[in-house]
């Protein structure tokens, strides 16, 4: 065997391509899980088309997979690759325009076939050309390695060439000196029923482990050691499996039951498939007919006093905003999740986008406050999903919960809590009459406005509810001019109270920063990065962060007016720019991209540095 | 004040008790007044306390009804009562929800929610208050009208084809469909009656007279009592002054209208039978009511309730699993430790 020298490296951004059908989210989700084993801190990026196969081989049918890796703790999944495994000419010509000069470039030799080189419109063999000479290429035969190790076990041709991508793993795992154990373990439970793919699989995985060891073609590997994270038990976890735990948990923490009414919709689907595998918690979950039925159904639920939630994204969003405007009028409880994707229209279903903004504040008919909290990171959907929650249960509001395609795909390791340290969010439901022996649903907490939730079953208080204006109190229909004023005023009242039991917005300062940069929900990781690099380099930037988009922290307007300049990076054209602008007087400024893509740091450094 | 409260002894309600203190607002001699007084009184015969019973509406002048029964109740928006319903009915399976609506609201703007309402077969009991008009938004054509009705909105008559509502439930795989007359009242609790009943979702359209926008729509089915085909389970189907007509099965399948005299065997109307053909076939012996026109229960059969199936669902989840336990959920999958 040939010496090997291990290398140590602080990080490593890695970038998994391949056919939708060559199980790259897989791989990158098992390395993801191998590097989570081993402490590092992490931060993943899938990058899949909408499309569930595309025609093989074809640029639109690629499907990549992003992690970035280090021993110290990291925010973003990395701006480019320092490795790309390739899988077939399509890959290789979608995505090598992110890997830098002198970028590791790892390829499936064997696909690259005159036909796979002619769907993906390559002239010549860019292996052969000298397009890839500047890189350090490893043109490795993965499919015909694949096969030959499975040669002796009892699977048809094609199945033994879908084990490729597991060679492919086993190799990087050599190469980054990550375990197998995890993998081999989660490769017997998913074809526990089907022991031929188990073996399959595994001897490929340890195939590609042993190829890496033995070929000269490698001649170092590397190690990464483990972060300094906080102690703790970690788990890594999704924005999406984030939100339906935390959803969950709001169950628990309130006493009331999920019900969850949800229309299939990308990027959203996934927290109505997860919590439709919680019925032990009592979660209802019903898939309606449409999005509007979803909506209804959820704010028919909360009327019974269940804890009524409906997921979805912008295209069915504003088909809820009916009902949501019914829900603002019933003032009952109701949590709309949005999982933010690129439109207007269809747009780009799986690319992320933030510019439903303006749409959860102001699109609905008339003045029809709705408090809206939106999630930083992966991790921060479980927080953010219990304190839409909250708010909702206590204010007896609509409350929406903004998180984006970025944050549901990509994952980090979470800190898994105490679930003593969780919040106590119950609330009392009406029992008994509240005025001369009388009910009145809408006669309301003095100090939250938040009017009684008397729920069908409970004796004597019996009472209607409606889209039609309400009197003040009684809740019967009234046209009374005055009285409209006034519960226009105070439904807005109410929602605007909630400033005052919302935590205020922190600021990362820097002394002698006098710009600040101010953002909100996905764009977290990729500002708070770029932050961080420009104060490497000697710059003097502050940053804040918004989780609450309406009300706005109390002391918002303060932190800005107490910077010179204030820059509000957006995947959008300025949507909470507008707003601050418009509450504020503050002169800030937008930095404005638009693509489908997260920021990267560099290009947020850059922005700020233009204008330090 | 109220009646009873599900574990003491029951109070006996009368219809007064159903009354709420708000003045009806209907048109005087509008129909949906006769439905309003035989839903109050038949409700305490059905011994559910106040407090369980809830009115669900969506938006037209039939969805102002919940504001005058004293139970819980919700005026919605437009189409969308059977979707709010649905939640309702689907996490609080104590509860007897009653959506009401009418033809606009059911069959336009929220016709998939009623489709989807009824093939699920959630525990609601659905009142389609069918007037054949738009009443609420001042008289125009609805998705019942007949072809050619000259409204505000068709000033050379209407090109819609009207759905047969009847036709539209038994299509949409709906376990009870019936129809009944806003003004008689013994046939419409019975009705009611056998709706409130039933398991699963009830579909009943109810012939309602509005005597401002579309005065009279009914009348050949109301005031010539020889074109109710009343249909009762178990019996030849006759009808006409004498009982000298009636109704008999063709080759195919489809019905038509005949002579008792000169027919042969008169069709036996069957309730319960599985298929739905039998019923379908009966819906289509008037698409309109412009002459001899069924009423009665259609179609009356079993099928597993949706909001009990859920419920066995998360039953069988807790009872293989355990109830949940936040802290294991949360440790689920691959985890690791820092010490």
């Amino acid at each position: 065997m040939n010496p090997k020298t291990v290398e140590q490296l602080d990080q490593v951004t890695i970038r998994f391509a391949g056919d939708s059908g060559d199980g790259m989210q897989l791989t990158g989700a098992r390395f993801t899980s191998e590097t989570a084993q081993l402490g590092n801190d992490l931060s993943t990026l899938p990058d899949f088309p909408a499309e569930i196969r595309a025609p093989a081989g074809s640029l639109p049918g690629v499907s990549g997979f992003q992690i970035h890796f280090a021993d110290h703790d990291i925010l973003t999944p990395g701006d480019q690759p320092n490795v790309l495994v390739a899988m077939n000419p399509a890959a290789l010509r979608t995505n090598l325009r992110d890997l830098p000069l002198g970028g590791t470039l790892i390829v499936n030799r064997d696909a690259f076939t005159d036909r796979n080189l002619e769907k993906a419109g390559y002239t010549s063999n860019p292996l052969e050309d000298g397009s890839v000479a500047e890189y350090q290429v490893h043109a490795v035969p993965l499919t015909s390695m694949t096969l030959e190790a499975l040669k002796e076990i009892d699977v048809s041709k094609r199945e033994a060439e879908r084990a490729k991508n597991m060679f492919a793993l086993g190799l990087m795992s050599w190469l980054y000196t990550r375990p197998l154990e995890g993998t081999v373990a989660s490769i017997e439970r998913k074809f526990a029923k089907r022991p031929e793919i188990v073996q399959a699989n595994v001897t490929a995985l340890r195939a590609g482990y042993a190829f890496g060891e033995t070929t000269e073609g490698f001649a170092t590997q590397y190690e990464v050691r483990p972060a300094p994270l906080p102690p703790g038990t970690y788990r890594n976890i999704t924005g999406n499996q984030a939100i339906a735990l935390g959803l969950v948990a709001a169950s628990v923490q309130s006493g009331l039951a999920v019900y969850l009414g949800a229309y299939p919709i990308t990027p959203a689907s996934e927290i109505l498939e997860t919590l439709a595998g919680y019925k032990h918690f009592g979660v209802r979950t019903f898939q309606a007919e449409d999005e509007i039925a979803a909506a209804g159904a959820a704010l028919g639920a909360s009327f019974g006093g269940a804890l009524g939630i409906t997921t979805s994204s912008g295209p069915g969003i504003v088909l809820k905003q009916e009902v949501i405007g019914l829900a603002v009028t019933l003032e009952l409880p109701l949590v709309i999740l949005d999982i933010q994707r690129a439109g207007p229209s269809t747009g780009m279903p799986t690319k992320p986008e933030q510019a439903d903004l303006l749409n959860v504040l102001f699109g609905r008919n008339s003045e029809s406050p709705v408090p809206v909290v939106a999630a930083s990171t992966p991790g921060g959907c479980f927080d953010a999903a219990i304190e839409a929650c909250r708010i909702a249960l206590k204010y007896r509001t609509p409350v929406f919960c903004l998180s984006d395609a970025y944050l549901a795909n990509g994952s980090e390791p979470w800190l898994i809590p105490d679930p003593a340290t969780l919040p106590d969010i119950s609330t009392a439901f009406a029992e008994q009459a509240d005025h001369e022996g009388a009910f009145m649903p809408y006669l309301r907490d003095v100090q939250t406005l938040a009017r009684p939730w008397a729920i069908p079953g409970t004796p004597g208080l019996e009472h209607r509810i409606g889209g039609l204006e309400k009197a003040d109190g009684t809740g019967n229909v009234s046209y009374d001019p005055d009285n409209h004023d006034y519960m226009v005023r105070v439904r807005a009242q109410k929602v605007a109270g909630i400033a005052a039991d919302i935590p205020e917005l922190e600021v990362d300062h820097d002394e002698g920063a006098d710009l600040l940069v101010l953002g909100w929900g996905g764009t977290y990781g990729p500002i708070a990065s770029a932050v961080r690099r420009v104060r490497k380099t000697g710059g003097k930037v502050a940053q804040a962060h918004l989780t609450h988009l309406n009300p706005f922290p109390a002391n918002t307007g303060g932190v800005l007016r107490s910077y010179d300049r204030v820059l509000v990076p957006e995947m959008n054209l300025g949507q909470l720019l507008k707003l601050v602008r418009a509450e504020f007087l503050v002169d800030a400024v937008g930095y404005n991209r638009v693509r489908g893509m997260p920021f990267s740091s560099a290009e947020l450094g850059e922005a700020i540095e233009g204008l330090l | 004040m109220s009646g009873g409260n599900g574990h003491g002894p029951l109070v006996q309600l009368s219809a007064k008790d159903f009354k709420t203190d708000q003045e009806v607002r209907w048109c005087p001699g509008c129909g949906d007044y006769a439905i309003l007084a035989a839903m109050q009184s038949f409700m305490p015969e059905l011994g559910v306390p106040r407090e369980r019973t809830v009115f669900v509406s969506g938006i037209g002048c039939a969805a102002r009804f919940p504001y005058y029964m004293q139970t819980y109740g919700m005026h919605s928006i437009h189409g969308r009562a059977p979707a709010i319903a649905t939640g309702l009915a689907t996490s609080r399976p104590d509860l007897s929800v009653w959506v009401v609506t009418g033809d606009g609201d059911a069959l336009s703007i929220g016709g998939n929610h009623l489709i989807h309402a009824l093939r699920r077969n959630v525990n609601l009991k659905i009142l389609l208050f069918n007037n054949q008009i738009y009443g609420l938004t001042k008289g125009q054509y609805s998705p019942t009208s007949e072809v050619g009705k000259v409204t505000k909105s068709t000033p050379m008559g209407s090109l819609d084809y009207p759905f047969n509502p009847v036709s539209l439930a038994i299509g949409a795989e709906a376990t009870f469909v019936a129809r009944s007359i806003d003004t008689d009242r013994k046939h419409l609790t019975e009705v009611l009656r056998r709706a409130a009943t039933h398991r699963g979702t009830a579909f009943v359209e109810i012939y309602q007279n509005c005597n401002i926008f579309n005065d009279g729509a009914f009348d050949v089915v109301k005031e010539q009592k020889e074109n109710q085909i009343r249909l009762e389970h178990g019996q030849p189907i006759r009808f006409g002054a004498e009982g000298e007509r009636g109704v008999r099965q063709r080759a195919d399948g489809s019905c038509e209208l005949v002579d008792v005299a000169e027919a042969g065997a008169l069709l036996v109307h069957d309730e319960h039978q599985v298929h739905s053909s039998l019923a379908f076939a009966l819906s289509r012996l008037a698409h309109t009511p412009e002459g001899p026109t069924p009423i009665g229960i259609f179609r009356d059969v079993e099928r597993p309730v949706y909001d009990e199936l859920m419920a066995e669902q998360l039953e069988a989840a807790s009872e293989s699993r355990g109830k949940g336990d936040l802290g294991e959920l949360l440790h689920a999958g691959d985890t690791w430790t820092i010490a």
